[in-house]
């Protein structure tokens, strides 16, 4: 070694500045790790060790126009763990099958669950039940990793007899997530899926909360409470319906468990639906944590076919209830009064290309005027006049009354009705091989043909029938009154048409259901389905469409009774049970209120 | 043989800082310990005071002994560290628990004794002091080195051969350091280190094109012996082929480490993790870190070797830019005080010593504070006075009682810029 001390000095000195040069520039890596990225690394510090366990929001109840409750939510609990891979979940769920029951599908859907979100606690048993939440409990040291967390059920306490509106609630699908995920849905959550409870959905959902735990590096939790403050979850606030929850219950008990049909009661002024029923109905509790396959496929199978709503979406032919839309048609185009009789009388026949178009009552009705045609129902009456207004006006007329047209209703599962749109075009190209204007416009004026309506559009019809031409788009959540102006006759037409829809009642074919004390205007109808029974007999659709009080209508309703041998008439009497249920069940509340 | 009758000039500045890191370390293994998750490392704080203390009386008891016989064992103490490490090889070695997977551990009979490396780092330094001031003149040719090369070469190879890429480094540091002291000129010990500057740059045809042209320009101009610069140039050559080949060769995860140490998140969960975890335990320290004891990453056992190889990031974490500044200045003192005592030693062995155990205290530090925030690869090496481990513990100890006796022989009074 060259031991000179100027030379020691000199690398002396050289190293000093190497030395301190280094560190330097380590002191500088720390700056910029410490300082400079001092947010970023502490946020994921943050990630690293906090875990968030969700604070479910209490879904907006359902109320019925008198503050009973069609949608309440009940307390529950659910089972979840919190994990760090799919390996040590699966090592969880196989420790927690010693202490409580877990089917293999349970299994596999806690699986499902974990891979469409990761970072959430996995729900293992979405709704369980008191007696396993004890045991856990007894247990929670064994299992460091369980979250018991609230998880409150959707009930339904009128069961079925809002099955046909209320829709129902169930965990959100991997379609559904990506379809609404600009709106913050998570997995493992719940999301309306049918009816009022799809509707709304987002008035309902209120926001979910979080609260947040302290995990170490293998994911078991190390401190339950004050690692971060927890988020409140926002309740939302209530929804109000003009459903009259009591009239629904006593819908469903005259359909009972035999009738296959459907029933819509609305405010005929607002629109505010009253009541609407399909029948068979299912009940919405048996949907909610999941419908077994079995019950599922046994209501698929079923010939009645209880999953479809009659009311909104079965299209039936309106038979003679269709008649007064054939009579406005005639008497805004001023084709025909009240007073007019058709050149031919009813025989029980019609003859008209060279064969016979029959009519109900085979005895015939002789030479009706229009008002004693509407009571009678007489068919040949109406294909005359069917055949004066022609066919072109005929469906001209039927559109701009609505008939080819959604409602509007707060229900996502609306169907349209059936019904043709411009004359020839829809004929021409329905029929190819050829068709003639007469035999159309006599078929739709009777309310047959090319032309099917769902329960709720003749109600809506008639609720325009009962105010003028006002007719209201239909709501069951209280909201403002909308009304299309669709058709004004003269205040004496107007009387006329009310008093002749009152003669069905007093005198013609609804007689038997005429209410003590009430003055009910309606129509009856009775139309082929198409479907035979087994010994070959045409089944019907039976219908009744009214409204009573008649000078101050307080209620409109439609009845339908599908594939039954009887005819309207019989309907008619469910309908006037249903106008009298709620016409006098209102005037004693109002008598108490009134009292008070 | 012990001058027990001569005055001992008590190097404060030295005992000082060594005694203050060392408190600090204590103080962070400790705080290490301190998890809400049971660790290996909850009671290490225990261990390291005993050590410590051993070590401290070790220190005394070599400041006490001449250079003279510390000269004089060189050479023994250096063939019985190569003999150790050949019993590594042979089977008697065992994995420590570290953020590498070495077999470093000396083990008979079950018990774990010590590592041979912690050994050859010092016995290492004082054979190669020992050589280099056994001449006057600064070795002048790459031929005149080969008792250096030799010295420093074979534990390497024997470290190598064990995985310890980390010991390797040091040894590297540790040789070339001590050459520059003797005085070997910088531009020989350039060619000395081409090769392995060639293996690493060997990836890339253009980039290792553009070094080979400096480096004959550097044989051009420096003009060393025409055989040991055809040698010089042939290496080159050989390392930046061989240098990709052995790349295909090494195991995914040694790759992997590698390729981590550019680019930590391409391997999160596994190579990626400790550098990652680090830090983020650093960086969420701030200024002012956490807090003594409450650094969460630590506290929830998110730090892998938090008492050992990555204790350093504890210092981060909780004792934030502020902890950090005071470590390193602290290590610069301790850095600047050994250039001193080398600078002013009586001769030229005692000099060498000094120098090259402050060769291997730097490189330690560089490599492993470096590791903890990303500028280093992450290697198994502890950080002087501050990791848990006895035997390192005890040879930094040891180290500064060599350091104190060569301080008391040599020169006193002021010399040079700085006044420490």
């Amino acid at each position: 070694m060259s031991f000179h001390p100027n030379d020691v000095i000199r690398r002396g000195r050289a190293a000093s500045v190497i030395v301190c040069g280094v560190l330097v520039f380590l002191l500088s890596a720390f700056f910029r790790t410490q300082v400079v990225k001092n947010k970023q690394l502490l946020t994921q510090s943050e990630e690293n060790r906090l875990r968030q366990i969700p604070l479910p929001a209490p879904r907006g109840l359902i109320y019925d126009r008198n503050n009973k409750l069609i949608a309440d939510n009940a307390v529950g609990y659910s089972i979840a763990v919190l994990t760090e891979n799919e390996d040590s979940l699966r090592a969880n769920m196989t420790r927690l099958r010693g202490t409580i029951a877990i089917s293999n599908r349970q299994v596999e859907q806690a699986i499902q669950r974990y891979r469409k979100d990761r970072g959430r606690p996995v729900v293992i048993l979405p709704d369980a039940s008191f007696d396993i939440i004890s045991m856990l409990e007894e247990h929670r040291i064994d299992y460091p990793n369980l979250i018991i967390q609230s998880a409150p059920k959707r009930i339904y306490p009128a069961g079925k007899a809002v099955g046909a509106f209320a829709g129902y609630i169930g965990e959100i699908t991997e379609d559904e997530l990506s379809k609404y995920s600009a709106d913050g849905y998570k997995a493992g959550q719940q999301i309306g899926k049918q009816g009022l409870e799809k509707q709304y959905e987002q008035e309902l959902r209120g926001r979910e909360g979080a609260q947040f735990v302290e995990v170490d590096s293998r994911g078991r939790i190390v401190n339950r409470s004050g690692a971060r403050p927890d988020i409140p979850p926002i309740a939302a606030p209530p929804l109000k319906t003009n459903i009259d929850l009591d009239l629904q219950t006593f819908i469903e008990g005259l359909f009972g468990d035999t009738l296959s049909g459907g029933a819509v009661a609305l405010d005929p002024k607002t629109g505010g639906v009253l009541a609407i029923y399909s029948s068979p109905a299912v009940d919405p509790n048996r949907w909610i944590g999941g419908i077994p396959k079995s019950y599922y496929d046994s209501l698929n199978n079923d010939p009645r076919r209880p999953l479809y709503n009659k009311a909104i979406q079965g299209a039936y032919a309106p038979g003679s209830t269709w008649k007064l839309a054939t009579a406005l048609v005639g008497l805004q185009d001023s084709v025909i009064g009240f007073e007019d009789r058709m050149p031919a009388p009813c025989t029980g026949f019609y003859y008209y290309g060279n064969r016979p178009w029959r009519c109900w009552d085979k005895n015939g009705h002789g030479n009706p005027n229009l008002t004693q045609a509407i009571a009678q129902s007489c068919d040949v009456y109406f294909y005359q006049l069917g055949l004066k207004v022609g066919l072109s006006r005929l469906v001209a007329g039927g559109v701009k009354l609505g008939f080819r047209s959604k409602t509007g209703i707060d229900l996502p599962e609306e169907k349209p009705p059936l019904f043709p749109d411009r004359v020839p075009e829809y004929f021409n190209q329905k029929y190819p091989r050829g068709w003639t204007q007469g035999a159309h416009a006599l078929n739709l004026s009777i309310g047959q043909g090319d032309n099917s309506q769902t329960i709720l559009n003749m109600a809506r019809f008639y609720a325009a029938l009962a105010t003028n031409g006002l007719s209201p788009t239909p709501h069951i959540a209280v909201a403002k009154t909308e009304t299309t102006r669709q058709f004004e006759l003269s205040p004496d037409q107007f009387n006329l048409l009310r008093a002749a829809l009152v003669g069905v009642v007093t005198s013609g074919t609804a007689a038997a259901s005429a209410i003590k004390g009430i003055q009910m205007a309606g129509k009856t109808g009775t139309a082929q389905s198409g479907h035979f029974n087994a010994n070959n007999v045409e089944l019907n659709f039976a219908w009744f469409t009214g409204f009573a009080p008649a000078d101050e209508p307080k209620i409109v309703v439609a009845v339908m009774l599908e594939d039954v041998l009887f005819h309207g008439s019989v309907t008619a009497k469910m309908g006037s049970a249903i106008i009298n249920r709620y016409l006098k069940v209102q005037a004693t509340s109002q008598i108490n209120t009134e009292g008070n | 043989m012990i001058s027990g009758k001569r005055r001992i000039n008590v190097d404060i500045p030295l005992i000082v800082t060594a005694g203050l890191l060392t408190a600090y370390g204590l103080a962070m293994v400790f705080s290490a310990g301190h998890t809400e998750v049971p660790t290996p490392a909850s009671g290490a704080w225990k261990a390291q005071i005993v050590w410590t203390v051993v070590g401290v009386g070790a220190a005394f008891i070599v400041s006490r002994a001449s250079v003279r016989l510390i000269e004089w064992m060189a050479v023994p103490a250096y063939v019985f560290t190569i003999f150790l490490l050949v019993l590594l090889l042979v089977g008697l070695g065992s994995g420590a628990r570290t953020a590498t997977s070495t077999s470093g551990w000396l083990t008979i009979g079950g018990h774990r004794l010590g590592q041979p490396s912690e050994l050859a780092k010092l016995t290492v330094v004082l054979m190669i002091a020992r050589v280099l001031s056994q001449n006057r003149l600064a070795p002048k040719s790459i031929l005149e080195l080969w008792k250096p090369i030799a010295i420093a070469g074979v534990p390497l190879l024997l470290i190598v051969a064990q995985g310890d890429l980390g010991t390797a480094i040091v040894f590297v540091g540790i040789f070339f350091a001590m050459l520059f002291w003797a005085g070997v000129p910088w531009q020989l010990l350039m060619l000395l280190a081409s090769p392995v500057v060639s293996l690493v740059l060997g990836f890339d045809a253009r980039v290792w094109g553009a070094w080979f042209l400096l480096l004959v320009a550097l044989v051009i101009w420096y003009k060393p012996f025409f055989g040991e610069g055809l040698v010089v140039v042939a290496a080159n050559v050989m390392t930046g082929i061989v240098g990709p080949l052995v790349w295909e060769k090494l195991p995914a995860y040694r790759q992997a480490r590698l390729k981590v140490f550019l680019d930590p998140s391409i391997d999160p969960r596994g190579s990626g993790y400790h550098v990652i975890q680090s830090q983020v335990a650093i960086g969420s320290g701030g200024w002012f870190g956490r807090g003594y004891l409450d650094g969460p990453q630590k506290r929830l056992a998110f730090l892998p070797e938090q008492f050992t190889d990555f204790i350093f990031a504890v210092v981060g974490e909780e004792l934030g830019f502020l902890g950090v500044t005071i470590a390193l200045a602290l290590f610069l003192f301790l850095f600047l005080r050994v250039i001193r005592i080398a600078e002013r030693a009586n001769d030229s062995f005692s000099s060498l010593v000094a120098f090259g155990l402050l060769a291997s205290w730097f490189t330690h530090v560089l490599e492993n504070v470096g590791m903890t925030v990303s500028v280093m690869p992450v290697t198994g090496i502890p950080l002087p006075f501050f990791s848990y481990g006895g035997s390192f513990m005890l040879a930094c100890w040891l180290a500064i009682g060599v350091l104190a006796r060569v301080s008391s022989e040599g020169r006193g009074g002021t010399i040079g810029p700085l006044r420490v």
